[in-house]
């Protein structure tokens, strides 16, 4: 029989963290995520920005639910269950668009922009007990927002957002921190399946250890530009952190620049003054300190259980869920300043299409490399993945403990202990003594 | 779709149409036989190479995001990529077989406009994945030969299922 608790060795004593290869090729794993993961932690819906004017609608499945967030003429974001409440046909069923009123097409039942259900044909075909307030469209069981990203939680009784997010919360700070006037979504996302295991792009997004052997000829590309990346090694070096609740962060120096706020050619001679503007403005608003933290330093945020957020030559906001063991969907996004100039702007998506993206001279690597641990996995003679690189010592960003942290988390839900310690235990007891 | 004769000095006596739809073939025929470095050099120094993403397939690059926006500099370093055995998604190398056809011509200014329909089939690792679409050519003379100023792959996917990655020149 299948039991969740045989899936990891955590052994801190002797340095070793192992997974067990069926977290990844079984049926029942993916069963029991839905379950325990899925139906249980808050989950990534959209940007606020999304839909800028009342009307404006977009919509997307989580976890396997289709769901859209519409809003309403009272300028109110909502998030409603894509499901009719008369039979059931999807209500909203373009992508995007704009309506004040939504009508199903089966039996024309129509619901405003609010949810209210406001037309049914032959009404008097119904008994009394008909009761229209009633038949609204309905939403998930909770919908809750942190500075412009907005989560559902198909359970009831989760924590709240902000309790949730644990030290992730400073690192979103950090990030919607850049913009004046707030983030936008930038038009225009990427839609792509990887035939892999989810958790393998959750490996494969905080990991720097891979970055320089998989990603060769971008850097050569990058160097051939006239970038110095010679630094990449040392650009790891940074402790890595681990942020509660499975959400942790893998930070380098942002070496290649940023678009806040550290020119490098990347960005063109056009934007340099403009850079540094926005870096005197950081140093102005928060100090020199917490302005290096954000404008020179790039970062792989993970929110757990699977949304990403990829602070470094542009922002990716990047999103996955498991149809099967071995196949996902992706979807990923560019944030951007909505302030930010055009020529800035312009350079920002430069970036993002050289690396990022399913045309970009890394990704397409990353994409290969876990559908090539997945095809691995077949061979089965070899059980478990090896994980334990830094747990001897105070792990860096070219270690394995952000993963170990997401996998810890995992496991805390998969066997049903819930919230767990996530962290090393020679980083806790460090922080231990030095309390 | 009015055809206009080919004119001018570069020594092609054949009809618009023929030259452009030879060149298209030739181009195809390239890009399958993977003669990427004879590819690249059917591009004027200015060339531009764009793939919109599947939900935005008018996307300007300035403002949206894209899929691939490539000048010269980049699609140099896109075909050093594809020749390299670091390019990981195409190494080992793909086998892909090219199909154009409703061929539309419009001569706009100094341009040739040329649109049409694709269907690329890509195989690798036991998969297949057809990329289908519409291709804008603007063409230009250089010296009597056809080059390749703008090129555009719009796809009609919906989303990248069964390919994970535009890692072939589509």
């Amino acid at each position: 029989m299948f039991n969740p608790k045989n899936l990891i060795i955590d052994n801190p004593k002797d340095g070793v963290f192992r997974v067990h290869r069926s977290a990844m090729t079984s049926l029942e794993v993916v069963q029991m995520e839905q379950e325990r993961i899925f139906n249980k932690c808050w989950l990534y819906l959209c940007h606020e920005s999304e839909v800028e004017n009342p009307g404006d609608y977009r919509r997307r499945n989580v976890a396997g639910r289709p769901l859209f967030f519409i809003r309403g003429s009272d300028g109110k974001l909502r998030v409603f269950l894509n499901t009719c409440t008369h039979r059931g046909a999807l209500i909203c069923r373009h992508d995007q668009g704009h309506a004040d009123i939504l009508q199903c097409f089966y039996h024309a039942w129509s619901f405003n922009n609010q949810g209210d259900l406001v037309g049914v044909p032959d009404e008097a075909g119904y008994s009394d007990s008909f009761n229209r307030a009633e038949m609204g469209l309905k939403s998930p069981p909770r919908v809750d927002s942190y500075r412009g990203f907005i989560f559902v939680s198909f359970n009831p009784q989760v924590e709240d957002l902000v309790t949730y997010l644990a030290g992730a919360r400073e690192y979103l700070d950090l990030i919607v921190d850049q913009a004046e006037k707030g983030m936008r979504i930038i038009p225009g996302s990427n839609r792509y399946s990887i035939k892999a295991n989810w958790k393998l792009l959750v490996e494969n997004s905080l990991d720097g250890y891979h970055v320089r052997p998989t990603h060769k000829t971008y850097f050569e590309y990058v160097n051939s530009l006239g970038i110095n990346t010679s630094g990449v090694q040392s650009a790891f070096s940074r402790p890595a952190l681990v942020l509660g609740n499975g959400h942790a962060v893998e930070e380098h120096d942002g070496i290649r620049g940023r678009p806040i706020a550290r020119w490098s050619p990347l960005f063109g001679e056009e934007n340099k003054d403009e850079i540094a503007a926005i870096r005197a403005r950081l140093v102005r608003k928060f100090g020199e300190q917490k302005a290096r933290h954000m404008a020179d330093i790039s970062r792989n945020l993970l929110v757990y259980p699977n949304l990403l957020i990829i602070d470094s030559i542009d922002i990716t906001v990047r999103i996955f869920w498991p149809l099967a063991p071995d196949l996902m969907d992706v979807t990923a996004w560019q944030l951007a300043p909505r302030e930010e100039k055009p020529e800035l702007l312009a350079r920002r998506l430069d970036n993002f299409l050289t690396f990022h993206g399913p045309g970009g001279f890394a990704t397409p690597d990353d994409v290969e490399a876990i559908e090539s641990c997945q095809a691995g996995y077949k061979a089965e003679g070899v059980e478990w993945s090896e994980l334990s690189r830094g747990m001897h010592r105070e792990a860096i960003a070219e270690d394995e403990l952000q993963l170990r942290a997401f996998w810890r988390q995992w496991f805390g839900h998969m066997s049903g202990l819930g919230k767990v310690e996530t962290n090393d235990p020679v980083i806790r007891e460090r922080a231990a003594l030095a309390r | 779709m009015p055809e206009a004769s080919s004119a001018g000095n570069h020594g092609s006596a054949l009809p618009l149409r023929e030259m452009v739809e030879d060149f298209l073939y030739q181009e195809a025929a390239l890009l399958d036989a993977w003669r990427l470095d004879e590819w690249l050099a059917l591009f004027t120094a200015d060339g531009r190479y764009l793939v919109p993403t599947t939900d935005l397939p008018d996307g300007d690059p300035q403002k949206d995001l894209v899929f691939i926006d490539d000048d010269m500099v980049r699609l140099r370093a896109r075909v050093e990529r594809l020749k390299s055995r670091h390019g990981h998604r195409e190494y080992p190398s793909s086998r892909t077989r090219r199909f154009i056809s409703n061929i539309r011509i419009k001569v706009e200014g100094g341009s040739i406009v040329v649109t049409s329909s694709f269907l690329v089939y890509r195989f690798r690792m036991g998969e297949s994945s057809p990329y289908v679409g519409w291709y804008e050519h603007r063409l230009k003379r250089v010296d009597g030969e056809l080059k390749i100023h703008n090129r555009k792959a719009v796809l009609d996917l919906e989303a990248l299922r069964e390919h994970g990655a535009v890692s072939i020149i589509v």
